[in-house]
């Protein structure tokens, strides 16, 4: 019940954030999926035990494997699908929260929140550098052998 | 000579779009380079930061500059330059008529109408406050709380031109309403409410996008998206806690 829950919020959350990103109107709908999908495996991942920062790398990964084979299906610029897409795993709320506890003069609790928000930033960033890394090397490789 | 000058404009005109829309540096940086090496410059010069763009035609030419002043996201914009310089590469489309359907771009107003994204912006929040661990309870109030937030912050965008008064202010009339919903018993918990009606309003991606540009090396423009970022949760969270002051 809650993973049917979490699965139509997430979609509603990154269809919505295209809306207000401007995606191209075609592509709503592939941006809600692979938010929903990211933010899916993400949620498993912490419910089985992992910690959120990890289990953010991974579901940037796959944010992004997914935005990449969307771009090609779809020939569009890949920024439409993983801008969308990694909305539900960015660390909004918490970056959000950090700031109240500054603004209440809570500093323990704000360093602390905000020193989480660098983390998880910098998780979402190498998952989607990881498979853009992966998709050239796996480019140069074929390349290489087409070339022979 | 002139036409050099001609690709100059081209490349500042697809690189001035793409940074308005919110592209990221290095992406701005690639498809003015690419541009102009399709239409013979082999050693253009391009330089982006989020607030101006430098264009040379070659090493020891003179520098073209032009500022940036107002930014939002904007997909369908990169989408369209994406497609004209892509079509550029690939020789279909000449000088002319690439500075012709760059200008349409520029001029045209792609963006959904402002109801439409409030709508958007009500579920979206909505549904984060179930995201975040909110119950069923907290649904309504924060989709009526985060659409009243963001229609606040386009209306107050509208009136102020200062940055960052919008957003404070759009996040106070988020606290002001989930506030007086627990007030009248409507919704179950006061922090979840806000947190998930928030969430439009949260530079989240603007903190993600400044470290991928400072992992691509673009340690200026990556420095100051961050500092943007922070003073806008800055704003968000100080709106939230005048209102927590007031009550």
């Amino acid at each position: 019940m809650t993973i049917i829950e979490q699965l139509i919020t997430s979609f509603i959350a990154a269809a919505g954030f295209g809306i207000l990103f401007n995606a191209p109107r075609q592509s709503l709908i592939q941006c809600g999926l692979i938010g929903m999908f990211g933010w899916i495996l993400y949620y498993m991942l912490v419910d089985a035990g992992m910690d959120v920062v990890p289990a953010t790398i991974f579901g940037a990964m796959l944010v992004a494997v997914l935005s990449q084979i969307a771009s090609r299906v779809f020939k569009t610029p890949i920024i439409i699908f993983n801008v969308s897409g990694i909305i539900p795993l960015v660390p909004g709320g918490i970056a959000y929260d950090a700031m109240r506890h500054f603004v209440e003069n809570d500093y323990f609790t704000a360093v602390q929140l905000s020193a989480k928000v660098m983390l998880l930033a910098g998780g979402i960033a190498i998952g989607l550098m990881f498979s853009e890394v992966a998709n050239q090397v796996i480019r140069k490789i074929v390349w290489k052998v087409q070339g022979r | 000579m002139e036409n050099s000058t001609m690709i100059a404009k081209v490349c500042m005109l697809a690189g001035k779009i793409m940074l308005k829309s919110g592209a990221e540096t290095y992406r701005v940086e690639d498809t003015m380079s690419r541009i102009a090496h399709a239409f013979g410059l082999e050693n253009a010069q391009s330089y982006a930061t989020p607030t101006g763009i430098n264009f040379s035609p070659d090493s020891a030419e003179a520098t073209n500059f032009m500022r940036i002043s107002k930014r939002a996201t904007d997909l369908h914009k990169i989408d369209e330059v994406n497609t004209i310089s892509r079509n550029v590469t690939a020789g279909e489309l000449s000088l002319d008529e690439a500075l012709m359907r760059l200008q349409d771009v520029d001029k045209a107003s792609l963006s959904f109408p402002g109801w439409i994204q409030i709508i958007a912006a009500t579920f979206v929040s909505g549904s984060f406050t179930i995201m975040f661990g909110g119950t069923w309870p907290d649904f309504i109030p924060a989709c009526i709380a985060g659409g009243l937030g963001f229609a606040g912050m386009l209306a107050f965008a509208r009136l102020v031109d200062t940055g960052f008064i919008a957003e404070f202010f759009a996040s106070f009339i988020i606290g002001v309403s989930a506030f007086l919903f627990i007030y009248y018993g409507f919704g179950a918990s006061l922090n979840k409410i806000i947190i998930g009606a928030v969430m439009p309003l949260v530079p989240g991606l603007h903190i993600t996008n400044a470290v991928r540009d400072l992992m691509a090396g673009h340690l200026v423009a990556g420095v100051s998206k961050g500092v943007e970022a922070i003073l806008t949760a800055f704003a968000i969270g100080a709106g939230v806690a005048v209102v927590f002051g007031i009550f």
